[in-house]
């Protein structure tokens, strides 16, 4: 049994990326994300790391400087929230065409207005369409070992894509948990230093960031978005390798108790503990409930989603985050059109909770297995919020 | 802060830098641009063992469509507002993989290069927090043109008093662009950075050996560069060298270098050449009436003055 190390959660996300040997750090503090790069500015400091820490004036320059350094060869992390990934968003656009693997170490947090610091999923939903892997992390073992992870499948030779590690703000980053933290020796082994096919190089001059015409533009989209899809292979045999390395198991789509069950819960990040907790009260009570969470949310894992969803009959989709003007979520949106051409179809209900830190709670959960067993088919069209004020 | 100068060549007519260009021909900037000119003369200048970082802007565009690309450097371009940021990352990369073993061991400078717009207006934030960060091997290049060419001729913080530009329009109620031309050579100088310069492609070797000084200097360094523009200036494009050597001789934008908060004016114009040579062969000032050549005389002089000043208060010793 490994020995057990009480950490918050933010500190675990900086030592991992100090594991991982990471070069250069540009950062900007934003809360709630600011405790991982403190402590990377710590460890540098402290010669524990031995990294370029860039401390850039915005967001925008965060983004910047990581492409360049990337670009440039170097192995590149940095960490962000709510307005800062916002301000950010030009380049967050940019990084995955350049085929610049940084990693994003995203505290989810909260879009203005109104301002608030609290968390939900509305920042990175405002990066879905980007071109960026993204992972959620449900505790603080799986923010280290997803941090790790991020490194490992960005830079994998066939995918060179950036990575965000998403971590639920203050209700994630800011707890203390229990966490193994592997030894230097092992994650070195696992994670060599990165061997880029292209950099900026004097001895082998390229050029990064042509023009892009009508006649070369779709092109150069659709070539990101091949890699992106096809990048889904490379996340399974990083998390089977991990596995054989570290003996924890991750999976694109994560199941509980969803033999036999008839309603699904579907999440993303930290509030899968308690809807967990839910599941087993559910389950106490004869009632036939399940969850299902997605750890992999970009590129999409629509098959093995499937898979798992059309053998219930209710599904519950969680959103943390409004998309204004539409009918459902954005993993509602997902969900009902992976489902829709499904034979047999489970009935699908989306729920919108939690935003701006609202609390979540089991009970929360109680009452959504019932709404989607219940719901009307005509209802099922449209969000529903749950815990709103009256 | 005093500058760590390394011994550096200078280039003089006799050893003027030979061989094919590190900017390559076949680019397709406008006929007469002195923007691209004296990108190539910085390019001859330093050789190609550096880096290029670029702003989106006209010199992005026309050296890079996809693809064909003008760089024989390594060369990145990644936004508009963004080159100092991006070259700061570049920076940092070549340092730290220097340090392990893992990059060429010796100092590569990277060079940004962006427009005004790019450095004055959208890219200051960025500009100003790498030149405060003090990257040892950053250059920053801005190649003014006094306006924003590539997007059809708006105005910039750099466009100077009086211009019809498409966005500072004279007409009835207006002379053209009402504020006057953003000193950015002086609030570089404010960060104090060890090398502040800046140079005009008329005057090539001053404006090859600044780039040249630029990079044997640790620290980061600001390069100011007059670039005249034809196409937005209303002007024939014969005439941009001319333009170029006129805008020194005029007053109008003084040559100068700031070292180690040093002031040394490479080129003291005593004898001034009237400011109507130089605004008459441009379209953009036609309009301007006599009590706007009054005020522009004026306030020239007062800003050639301020220069003239500060090299006699803070000399260089050297």
């Amino acid at each position: 049994m490994a020995k057990l190390v009480g950490m918050e959660v933010s500190l675990a996300v900086a030592e991992a990326a100090r594991l991982c040997d990471t070069d250069v750090v540009a950062a900007y503090p934003i809360t709630p994300q600011t405790h991982i790069v403190e402590h990377l500015s710590e460890l540098v400091a402290n010669g524990k790391l031995d990294a370029e820490y860039i401390p850039v004036e915005s967001e925008q320059s965060a983004m910047s400087s990581c492409i360049g350094a990337s670009a440039a060869g170097a192995r590149t992390f940095t960490a962000t929230s709510s307005q800062g990934l916002a301000l950010m968003n030009e380049m967050i656009f940019i990084a995955p065409v350049l085929r610049t693997p940084i990693v994003l170490a995203i505290a989810n947090r909260a879009l203005s207005a109104p301002i608030n610091i609290w968390n939900d999923h509305s920042d990175i939903m405002t990066i879905r369409d980007s071109g960026w892997i993204s992972l959620f992390a449900e505790n603080g073992q799986e923010a280290l070992d997803l941090t790790i992870l991020s490194f490992k499948i960005g830079e994998d030779p066939q995918v060179s894509l950036p990575v965000t590690m998403n971590i639920d703000g203050f209700t994630l980053s800011h707890f203390i948990e229990p966490i193994d933290i592997p030894s230097l020796e092992s994650v070195r082994s696992f994670l060599p230093p990165w061997k880029p096919l292209v950099k900026l190089d004097v001895s082998d001059p390229i050029s990064i960031g042509l023009l892009g015409t009508p006649e070369s533009y779709t092109e150069a989209r659709k070539a990101t978005d091949n890699v992106l899809v096809a990048s889904k292979t490379a996340v399974d045999k990083a998390f089977k390798e991990f596995k054989e390395r570290f003996g924890r198991e991750y999976k694109s789509v994560e199941t509980y108790r969803t033999e036999d069950a008839e309603t699904l819960l579907l999440t993303m990040g930290s509030i899968s503990e308690t809807a967990m907790t839910a599941v087993d009260e559910m389950r106490d009570k004869g009632v036939k409930a399940g969850l299902v969470r997605i750890r992999l949310w970009r590129p999409f894992p629509a098959e093995d989603l499937k898979e798992i969803l059309v053998k219930a009959k209710n599904v519950a989709v969680i959103d943390r985050h409004i998309m204004m003007g539409a009918p459902v979520g954005p993993v509602g949106a997902e969900v009902f059109s992976i489902l829709y051409n499904a034979n047999p179809r489970p009935k699908v209900k989306n729920f919108v909770l939690g935003l701006g830190g609202r609390d979540v709670t089991r009970d929360d959960f109680h009452l959504i297995v019932e709404k989607a067993k219940s719901a009307p088919a005509q209802d099922i069209e449209r969000y529903e919020l749950v815990g709103v004020w009256e | 802060m005093k500058a760590l100068e390394t011994p550096y060549e200078k280039v003089t007519a006799k050893n003027f830098p030979k061989g094919p260009d590190v900017l390559a021909s076949g680019h397709r900037a406008c006929q007469g641009c002195g923007e691209v000119l004296a990108l190539r003369l910085l390019m001859k200048a330093l050789g190609n063992d550096f880096v290029a970082v670029s702003a989106t802007g006209c010199m992005e565009v026309c050296t890079a469509p996809f693809p064909q690309s003008a760089w024989r450097v390594p060369w990145i371009h990644v936004a508009f507002e963004n080159a100092a940021a991006v070259a700061s990352g570049v920076e940092s990369a070549l340092k730290v993989l220097r340090r392990k073993k893992r990059g060429p061991d010796r100092r590569i400078p990277v060079v940004a290069f962006a427009g005004d717009g790019g450095t004055a207006d959208i890219g200051i934030q960025a500009l100003s927090g790498a030149l405060e960060r003090g990257h040892e091997d950053f250059i920053y290049v801005c190649l003014d043109n006094e306006a924003y060419m590539n997007t059809g001729i708006q105005r910039s913080s750099e466009t100077p008093f009086g211009a019809n530009t498409t966005t500072s329009p004279a007409g009835t109620q207006s002379q053209g662009q009402n504020t006057w031309k953003k000193n950015m050579a002086l609030i570089a100088a404010a960060h104090g950075v060890p090398y502040v310069a800046t140079a005009s492609p008329a005057y090539h070797l001053d404006l090859m050996n600044k780039i040249r000084r630029a990079a044997a200097i640790s620290g980061p360094a600001y390069l100011h560069v007059y670039a005249p523009c034809p196409t937005g200036w209303r002007m024939k494009p014969e005439l941009s060298v001319e333009s170029a050597k006129l805008v020194v001789t005029t007053r109008i934008f003084p040559v100068y270098e700031v070292l180690d908060g040093k002031y040394i004016l490479n080129r003291k114009v005593d004898a001034p050449t009237p400011i109507e040579d130089y605004l008459k062969i441009q379209g953009r000032f036609k309009h301007l009436k006599a009590e706007d050549l009054v005020y522009i005389k004026e306030r020239v002089n007062e800003e050639y003055e301020r220069i003239v000043k500060l090299a006699e208060a803070f000399p260089a010793t050297a």
